[in-house]
């Protein structure tokens, strides 16, 4: 491909072997660079540092896309390739953006023998999403999830990396959702 | 960084006669209380580091020594004796000093294990204190707590405890003026279950991916960075300092003679009341299911119950009476696993249940060996249309003929996990398969277990 694309947003990420021209690259903050070469110094390989590079620069740009995993192959000095492996091996690097609010309800069988299941489905229906997609408001984003470790206190949600809510029914539901809305809840990367 | 967690969360932890000689309670203290995490709550209230200077004052052999007659066994899984792995580890010599490193194994992906998650939340210096110990007895440079990726305010949580601990000398350099310097770093996870198996860790830990290792050689030879490691459970790790306190044979003491000790039991499932329960080793399954846990929720029958996470075959109605232990269990046909006892009432679909786990192995297989790969899928589609009404007359004889070629022939457990719930459901809920595929529909009337893809 000789014609540069548009730079990879967050409505459009590139396909792995697409390129970006390169004024359209988008790097990561001095700060956050910083940030990360000093994890390299922190473990006893800079190769360790792999994967929190990968939620720093997952937090500063949205998503692991293809731009983010070839920053933190810049700044540490690895190779590429190994960035891209790790990145699409870990289901909690989004190589797509999420919504400002990445749901991730249980329905592994303790959470579905207490009703995990029906309240992902509940929740898709609620907020218009496909489960794994985005709401066209870019709000929301539902995603069936593996066990949370809450299996005592199932079914139970996970809301971005911060927030659990544990014995969910249908009202502790709207209490999320109205908790975001009201900005209760940091938003995804924050 | 997030903020520290401050909300309580509202399972049970305890019943009556808890913390008594007869049901101690040493992995579970102050739990449920927020600020029981503190350093200066651990000092005060549970005999905090007394341990550690226990230990530092014992030269490393007999501390391990203390452990082994404490009996001690591997909380992670398969029950292996914690003393005798520590032994493993290579000695210095005159010609070659190594470089070893202790491992904790945070990563608690066992569907229905919900326990190092408390000892974490609560007790955060006792697991502190645990890896402390096992570093000086193994004469390690520095620890590893490798915890899975969505336990993001735990490890802020642990780093505050860890800076306290530092803080207050117990980390760090020329500890407690023994002369040896230690630290404890925090690793966090990315969301893989593979990543619990021991070798996958060691890889995520060094920034790869988590695909378990071929072994030999072992973690003890080469572990982490190539260096020598040994991995241990959070719950083992904080059983050390309680060994150390009371001594290995008052430890040995409780339980049953080769199931030592109390273990953390998680309570999932349809149960009155879920939650955690401290209870010696040997401790029969239906006390703790009916007595504790209150018995069914649903008011019907309790149909099956997977004694150890969900990788344990599991039980019905004539084995609820089996000791909690590693042999017992062993014998009985199942393993105690991580501890995790999951509870179905009658209601319950056998092979929704079976079919939501194996969709669970089969997502989780890391893809490196063909069995386990190629299999969980097979497995999983073969399920998928038995539960849909699409089963064929010879899909039983078809998974039989499957899981015989995955089991024991992949490079990890995951593979001998994922067979274990779909053999044990099929030997002794047959009837559920053979309606399913007969009348294209389930036997029981039950909510279903799997969203958007069954047939109820
Ligand atoms: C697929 C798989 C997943 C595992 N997950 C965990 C886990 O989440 N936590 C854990 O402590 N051990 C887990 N284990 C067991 C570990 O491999 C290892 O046996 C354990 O950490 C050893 O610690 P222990 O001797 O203290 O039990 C898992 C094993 C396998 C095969
Ligand atoms: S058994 Fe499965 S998870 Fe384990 S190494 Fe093989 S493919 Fe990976
Ligand atoms: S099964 Fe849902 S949190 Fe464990």
């Amino acid at each position: 491909m000789n014609h540069p694309l548009p730079p990879e947003t967050s409505d459009r990420p590139l396909a792995p072997g697409q390129r970006l021209s390169r004024s359209a690259r988008k790097s990561l903050s001095p700060e956050t660079e910083g940030e990360i070469l000093a994890l390299a110094a922190k473990y006893p390989d800079k190769l360790a540092a792999t994967l929190p590079a990968l939620y720093l620069a997952q937090a500063e740009l949205g998503f692991a896309g293809l731009e983010a995993m070839k920053e933190v192959a810049r700044i540490l000095a690895i190779p590429e390739g190994h960035v891209f492996g790790v990145a699409t091996f870990y289901t909690m690097f989004h190589q797509k953006p999420v919504g400002k609010f990445h749901l991730q309800v249980c329905t592994n069988l303790c959470c579905a023998l207490r009703g995990g299941a029906q309240l992902f489905e509940q929740l898709c229906t609620r907020l218009a999403v496909q489960p794994g997609g985005v709401s066209l408001d870019g709000l929301w984003s539902v995603e069936e999830a593996e066990c949370l470790g809450s299996c005592g206190t199932g079914p139970c949600l996970q809301v971005n990396h911060e927030v659990y809510e544990e014995f969910l029914d249908e009202t502790r539901l709207d209490a999320v959702i109205e908790a975001c809305m009201r900005g209760a809840v940091p938003e995804w990367g924050k | 960084m997030g903020a520290i967690r401050t909300k309580a969360d509202s399972q049970s932890y305890t019943f009556e006669g808890f913390g008594s000689d007869k049901f101690p309670n040493f992995m579970l203290r102050g739990t449920g209380d927020l600020d029981n995490w503190r350093l200066k709550t651990y000092e005060q209230r549970h005999e905090g580091y007394e341990a550690l200077r226990k230990a530092l004052k014992m030269d490393p052999a007999s501390v391990t020594g203390e452990v082994k007659a404490s009996g001690l066994r591997g909380r992670g899984g398969a029950g292996f004796p914690t003393g005798l792995k520590w032994t493993f580890m290579p000695k210095d010599t005159e010609e070659r000093a190594f470089t070893r490193y202790v491992v904790c194994n945070a990563d608690e992906g066992e569907p229905g294990t919900f326990k190092d998650r408390a000892i974490m939340e609560y007790n955060p210096h006792q697991l502190i204190e645990g890896m402390l110990i096992a570093g000086w007895a193994m004469q390690c440079k520095l620890g590893f707590i490798y915890v899975r990726g969505e336990f993001k305010w735990l490890i802020d949580k642990l780093d505050a405890a860890i800076q306290e601990a530092r803080d207050a000398g117990y980390l760090g350099k020329n500890i407690l003026g023994s002369g040896w310097d230690f630290d404890l770093l925090t690793y966090r996870g990315a969301g893989a279950y593979i990543c619990g198996e021991e070798t996958a860790l060691l890889n995520s830990l060094e920034g790869r991916r988590g695909e378990p290792r071929v072994k030999p050689p072992f973690p003890a030879t080469k572990g982490a960075y190539g260096q020598p490691t040994t991995v241990n459970n959070v719950e083992t790790l904080a059983s050390v300092p309680v060994i150390l306190r009371i001594g290995g044979a008052a430890y040995a003491a409780i339980g049953t003679p080769n199931n030592t000790g109390t273990r953390i039991f998680g309570v999932s499932g349809q149960v009155k009341r879920p939650g955690l329960y401290e209870l010696p080793l040997g401790t029969p399954l239906d006390f703790l299911v009916n007595d504790l846990a209150g018995g069914c929720s649903t008011g019907k029958k309790i149909k099956a119950i997977i004694p150890g996470g969900c990788s344990a075959p599991m039980l019905d109605a004539k084995d609820f009476d089996c000791p909690m232990d590693f042999d017992a269990m062993k014998a009985r046909g199942t393993m105690a696993g991580s501890g995790g006892v999951i509870v179905m009432d009658e209601n319950v679909c056998i092979v929704e249940a079976v079919l939501r786990l194996t969709r669970f192995y089969a997502h989780e297989s890391c893809g490196q060996c063909t069995p386990c790969r190629e299999g969980c899928n097979w497995l999983e589609m073969v399920l998928h249309r038995i539960e849909h009404g699409e089963g064929r007359p010879g899909d039983l004889d078809l998974i039989a003929s499957l899981t015989p070629r995955i089991n024991l022939r992949t490079l990890c457990p995951l593979g001998d996990a994922a067979c274990g719930p779909i053999d044990s459901a099929l030997q002794k809920f047959r009837h559920e398969f053979e309606h399913h595929i007969e009348h294209k529909t389930c036997f029981v009337k039950g909510p279903k277990l799997t969203a958007g893809i069954s047939v109820h």
